[in-house]
């Protein structure tokens, strides 16, 4: 496990892509389509009142919503397309999430879920003692038509080491964001296709692929 | 195995690379049998697309053989397949509504930002056409990987020879959504900007839509020749006024439709045209359009404008006023190829289209980077190039 003062950590914090700071995030959430005089996400704003950076995306698989959040419920499942993400295991009622970090480093951290409504929504956040803070809700609505279910990924992110964590997460090419929505993007392919689209040739130029996008 | 491969603006050779794997269960790979180079190769030749890495292996237009075949993959070893030059994954919703083009999940998720920031959106996945369109290895080599091999490759009947289908991986969709787009009705005079394979193809699929009458415009003569032997009459733009005749050969009335089959990298002597071709060599890359824009000075008001020519990125001193003004309709895109290749491979079989007409040359590719240098040179006698994998070197058909 790594210092959490290190550079790679933050690295890795950013990597995860998950929210910290369990208050403004639950504020956020309960704002979100209240507080402004449009009806855009908050964190579609141009200005967002906080320096806390609000990362959201929104996908629409062809599938139904039981059977997304069914898949999304089982949290050992997260790992089959969120990259920097080595293992979930369950630890009573709480999840220990394995992060990658650089330079084979992992990280460790422990979260509770703090709602889960069948079929619409599961949000969580670390609990104290994590090696790092992280905050999450995904919620899936029926999409209009056939067209399936949208599933929206909200997190809220506070990174430890400030702007300067931010800085080594860009090095590392890991901005949440870009991280949420490849996230996202994978979740929609392993839903609609059974499998994560790759240009990879050979066997050999996937693992070297895997590795550069993991920094190792 | 061997790949014709990219390694700069008009530098392609035939190198030895690592042979294709099986990664994903839906997965094929194929023995290829015909590739062929297609114009919009030239794009990539030309160093005017961006996102092309040294190494790349191209080649959209090919068929082959199944040797191998993932775990959910529905093709069988031995069967002959062409395969659609666009990547479709089958199940997302532009799929289901049959805009393959604009799969969802056949680009990887790491090469979609980058066309999403140029275009708004990420497109489907194209096979070796820079990683804009997803960094597919190509197949101009002896094999290939074949992605969602379970949705896009259509298996040929054995008595129908590869020349006869190889062109349903492109040219000939792309020309039939051409003459498609540009909603043909029977008593329509349609003009078709160049006569390359695309154009050709648009052309016939025009006539077979009912056109009344189709005009094609090129300067090459050999060209020119080829679209009148498909019953289209002819303007060779280097000796007439292209507008003044469009006008008097519909009636002074202005064609019904019109269809761009030149793209991006337009001759002519306009004189925007001579600025876009300076912009584009010091790689400000302003893409050439002068036939589009006399296409929509051309086309009668109210009429139809068809682009499956290619472009890549913006264009300078458009005729917005006239698009407008006029109320004309655009319709554009990359090909939805597998929404086509069984209605064409009937229309094949029974003879309503003929695709080997405009089958120049035949080479074995090793000798495919001559075959892009004469493509490109000799516009007028190679129409179209085929290469073999298997055909022995200095035989040339």
């Amino acid at each position: 496990m790594a210092d959490r003062k290190t550079p790679g950590l933050a690295g890795a914090v950013a990597g995860i892509a998950l929210a910290a700071g369990g208050a403004a995030f639950a504020s956020f959430l309960a704002q979100r389509h209240k507080d402004g005089d449009d009806n855009a996400p908050l964190y579609t704003r141009k200005r967002p009142g906080t320096d806390n950076p609000i990362v959201g995306r929104t996908v629409t698989i062809r599938k139904p919503r039981a059977e997304l959040y069914e898949y999304w419920k089982d949290f050992g499942n997260l790992a089959r397309f969120m990259e920097n993400l080595q293992t979930i295991r369950k630890d009573g009622d709480a999840h220990i999430w394995t992060i990658k970090a650089p330079a084979g480093q992992t990280v460790e951290v422990r979260t509770e879920v703090v709602q889960d409504v069948a079929n619409e929504t599961i949000a969580w956040r670390s609990l104290e003692g994590s090696d790092i803070e992280t905050n999450g809700e995904v919620t899936f609505t029926d999409a209009p038509g056939d067209r399936g279910t949208r599933v929206s990924l909200v997190m809220f992110y506070n990174p430890p080491a400030g702007e300067l964590g931010r800085a080594i997460a860009k090095l590392f090419q890991r901005e949440p964001e870009v991280q949420a929505r490849h996230d996202l993007k994978r979740f929609k392919m392993l839903m609609e296709t059974g499998e994560i689209a790759t240009s990879a040739h050979t066997e050999d130029a996937t693992r070297r692929a895997k590795q550069q996008e993991t920094g190792r | 195995m061997r790949a014709l491969t990219w390694h700069g603006t008009h530098d392609v050779r035939v190198d030895t690379v690592d042979d294709p794997e099986i990664i994903n269960p839906r997965d094929a790979i194929l023995k290829i049998t015909s590739t062929a180079i297609c114009g919009s190769d030239l794009h990539l030749y030309d160093g005017v697309i961006p996102g092309v890495v040294p190494g790349d292996v191209l080649g959209h237009e090919f068929m082959g053989e199944v040797v191998e075949t993932g775990a959910e993959s529905t093709l069988k070893k031995g069967q002959r397949v062409v395969v659609p030059f666009t990547i479709s994954c089958g199940g997302c919703f532009h799929c289901q509504i049959k805009q393959y083009s604009a799969c969802e999940n056949s680009n990887p998720v790491e090469k979609q930002d980058m066309s999403a920031t140029l275009y708004g959106h990420p497109m489907s996945a194209l096979f070796g056409y820079s990683h804009l369109t997803g960094g597919y290895s190509g197949g101009q080599a002896e094999y290939v990987r074949v992605p969602f091999s379970d949705v896009g490759p259509i298996v040929i009947p054995d008595h129908l020879e590869d020349e006869k289908v190889l062109f349903l991986s492109d040219i000939l969709p792309t020309g039939w959504m051409g003459a498609e787009n540009a909603e043909i009705q029977p008593d329509d005079t349609v003009a078709v900007w160049g006569c390359g394979p695309v154009g050709l193809f648009a052309i016939q699929s025009a006539i077979v839509m009912g056109a009344s009458k189709v005009i094609a415009i090129d300067h090459y003569p050999h060209r020119l020749e080829l679209a009148k032997k498909l019953g289209a009459e002819v303007i060779d733009f280097r000796k007439t006024d292209v507008r003044d005749a469009l006008m008097e050969m519909s009636g002074g009335i202005g064609c019904d439709a019109v269809i761009d089959a030149v793209g991006m990298e337009s001759h002519g002597f306009a004189i925007d045209n001579m600025i876009d071709i300076a912009k584009q060599k010091i790689g400000i890359g302003a893409d050439r359009a002068s036939a589009l824009k006399q296409a929509i000075l051309a086309v009668r008001p109210g009429g139809r404008v068809s682009i499956p020519g290619v472009y890549g990125g913006m264009t300078d001193k458009f005729p917005l006023g006239a698009l407008m003004e006029k109320g004309l309709q655009v319709r554009s895109g990359q090909t939805h190829v597998q929404r086509y290749t069984k209605d064409l491979l009937e229309k094949i079989e029974d003879g309503t289209l003929d695709t080997t007409f405009l089958i120049s040359h035949r080479l074995p590719l090793e000798d495919a980077a001559r075959g892009y240098k004469c493509f490109r040179e000799k516009q007028d006698s190679w129409t179209k190039v085929i290469l073999k994998p298997g055909m022995e070197q200095g035989q040339t058909a």
